[in-house]
């Protein structure tokens, strides 16, 4: 069984988060910045004209006979409307006393001095305008006076030109977060990509394969491959030990079994009493379950260990299950049971030759074992792309009326099996390997109605 | 027939030493990798029976050896390792056949069987007697020109016969001989093998005389 890691969070996703959240913050600095840096030059510019202009009005100022005159340029408010079409406003005025424009212009707060412009936004008529004041000191009738030029415009087109501005700092700031998260993403998959191959090439391997991870990693995962590494070698070594084990195990309690046996069958020829002999068969029977039931136990324990990590190979079906009919021909001889062999089409399939060696041997046993002498057996292998199966069908009189999946349980016995030796993991053994390759295992009773039909029925791919 | 055994358990060699004996056939022991491989060398057996796990080492590496050096002796492996392991390899490394302990000794006889046909050996074995001969390999029965193939238990039950002419076998010893212990038989059962035997018979010269009370007896006519 796999079981599912305890996930909390992902290493991904939370580099992810903190990537994009930096580069929003990241595009919303230089979207203010801009806006600010463009509201400024902007202003800048704007203000140099109305600057321009005033000068150029301030230098038409003369005086003529101790009158102050001014001879307005049309150049002076015409370079303003080619900016944008603000309305313009101007105002001459000589201490406090207007001499042309509009007198109702405000009056700016700050002290104008000569040589100094005064830049304030103000507003007007309500409307926002920016106000340029300069001044200029001339001698009229021999005393000094402070002549004070003032130029306004409103400011419309100004936030025109702002908002257009602001609005590609905006598209600036997003295409610069969309980049970035873009960039990102990137970062994010690329910098688990070497945790994702390493999951890769672990999970591909096979059961047996306990080699050492060689694959490179980055320096940060190297603790982790090398405690996964130490853990694939204690593995290796508790495999090892327990397969050592089990063949320890089953040398040890069969060799003195086969020791007993043959002793029996020597003395079972030697004597003469029948009631001596029944005994002598008796004891043989036992030691044959004895042995029969050490060997299936040991033969489950290593079909569960396998099944819990299957070891895939191509499998001919057919060669194999006439491999086995041969194994087993002799052995059917003894009762004069004949094996038949029948295959139709390409059975195929990928699954652990061993396991399903064993799960069809277990059925073959079965079936010679509880068959009378003299009759027939039918081993028929068939595939059709989709499926492989092979079927046995016997005739030793069937299950009777014993429920068929419960004889799939573990040490649950047909009917039919007085007098016969057996420990009733077979069919058990069978069905879960059966059901660890996704395939099934029937029983039905045979068209004759003679026997047993069993079949093991396997996914092609 | 010639078997060496190699089994390094002593009372198991022995055991199967005297049943093989009881049989009637020819067998040396070897209770190691090394004395197997002298054995091998100085004398022509039918079959070897292998074990796997022996003191001076494997089995396996005596297999190997003696299929390098194109030994073609017959080799059945005698195994105490769990079926689904063993599979063994063996039959990979030249093994002609395994067979599981503790083992039946009728199984291990039809194994031998089984081999020593398919290498088609074993025609030195024929018997004769009266007009009949046998062929316990092949598993024939000629009589004069006419050549029959026995089933299983007509074999064993003429085997039988053939191992002691003229001595009556009772009922009992005689299902003993060809049922396995497996199996709940009457020994009425007997009577019908006995009744097929005879037919094969007619005309060889041999019969199968009823003691009664006692058993069955082969002799001449």
């Amino acid at each position: 069984m796999t079981r599912r890691a305890h996930v909390s969070g992902s290493i991904r996703r939370r580099l992810l988060l903190q990537l994009l959240g930096s580069a929003a913050l990241l595009a919303a600095i230089l979207f203010v910045t801009v806006l600010g840096f463009v509201r400024d030059v902007a202003e800048e510019s704007h203000d140099s004209i109305l600057f321009a202009s005033a000068t150029s009005i301030m230098d038409s100022i003369a005086v003529n006979a101790g009158e102050v005159s001014v001879d307005l340029p049309y150049a002076a408010l015409s370079m303003l409307g080619n900016v944008s079409d603000d309305r313009v406003f101007y105002r001459v005025s000589r201490a406090g006393e207007v001499l042309t424009g509009y007198s109702d212009l405000p009056a700016g707060e700050a002290t104008v001095r000569a040589g100094q412009p005064v830049f304030e936004t103000l507003d007007y008529k309500g409307e926002t305008i920016r106000m340029v004041t300069s001044s200029r000191r001339l001698s009229l009738n021999g005393a000094p006076t402070d002549i004070e030029v003032s130029v306004a415009q409103t400011q419309n087109g100004q936030a025109a030109i702002l908002a257009r501005l602001s609005r590609s700092a905006l598209y600036l700031g997003i295409g610069f977060f969309v980049l970035s998260s873009a960039l990102a993403i990137w970062s994010a998959q690329s910098s688990v990509r070497p945790l994702k191959s390493l999951a890769q090439a672990v999970s591909r391997r096979g059961p047996k394969d306990l080699r050492p991870v060689s694959r490179p990693v980055p320096s940060e995962m190297a603790p982790l491959v090398s405690s996964l590494n130490t853990f694939i070698d204690r593995l290796g070594v508790s495999l090892t030990r327990s397969e050592d084990f089990i063949a320890e195990a089953a040398h040890r309690v069969r060799t003195p079994l086969a020791t007993v046996r043959t002793q029996a069958e020597i003395t079972l020829r030697r004597v003469e009493k029948e009631e001596n002999r029944g005994s002598l068969r008796e004891m043989i029977r036992a030691i044959d379950e004895t042995s029969r039931a050490s060997g299936q136990l040991l033969d489950h324990a290593m079909v569960s260990f396998r099944t819990d990590s299957l070891e895939r190979v191509d499998i001919d079906l057919a060669e194999l299950a006439r491999e086995l009919v041969e194994r087993l021909r002799p052995v059917a001889d003894l009762k004069d049971i004949d094996l038949h062999f029948a295959n139709s089409g390409t059975p195929r399939m990928s699954g652990d030759a061993i396991l399903i060696q064993n799960a069809v041997r277990n059925i073959l046993d079965n079936a010679i074992k509880y068959s009378p002498p003299e009759r027939q057996v039918h081993i028929r292998v068939s595939g059709d792309g989709a499926q492989a199966r092979v079927s046995i069908e016997d005739e030793a009189g069937g299950f009777g009326t014993t429920d068929t999946h419960a004889l799939t349980e573990r040490f649950v016995r047909g009917e039919n099996t007085q007098g016969v030796v057996g420990s009733g993991l077979g069919l058990t053994i069978a069905r879960e390997v059966a059901e660890a390759h996704g395939g099934t295992l029937t029983i039905e009773t045979s068209k004759s109605g003679a026997g047993a039909c069993v079949t093991l029925c396997f996914p092609s791919h | 027939m010639r078997f060496l055994l190699v089994e390094d358990n002593a009372s198991l060699a022995k055991a199967i030493l005297d049943r093989l004996r009881l049989d009637g056939h020819v067998v040396d022991h070897a209770p190691d990798v090394q004395s197997a491989e002298d054995f091998a060398a100085t004398t022509d057996y039918d079959l070897i029976l292998l074990d796997i796990m022996l003191p001076d080492g494997d089995g396996r590496t005596f297999l190997k050896q003696h299929r390098d050096r194109q030994i073609e002796t017959p080799v059945i492996v005698l195994t105490a390792r769990s079926e689904v392991s063993d599979r063994v390899g063996v039959l990979d490394l030249g093994a002609d056949d395994y067979i599981t302990k503790p083992f039946d000794f009728s199984e291990l006889e039809a194994r031998c069987r089984a081999v020593l046909r398919r290498r088609g050996g074993g025609s030195s074995n024929e018997r004769r007697f009266g007009n009949l001969r046998f062929d316990p390999m092949a598993g024939t029965l000629s009589v004069e020109d006419q050549t029959i193939s026995l089933r299983n238990k007509e074999l064993r039950l003429l085997e039988v016969f053939l191992s002691a002419p003229d001595r009556i076998f009772s009922k009992a010893k005689l299902v003993d001989r060809l049922f396995s212990y497996e199996e709940d038989v009457s020994e009425n059962a007997i009577e019908v093998y006995v009744g097929r035997l005879r037919k094969h018979l007619v005309g060889s010269g041999v019969e199968i005389a009823t003691v009664r009370g006692l058993g069955y007896r082969m002799s001449l006519q």
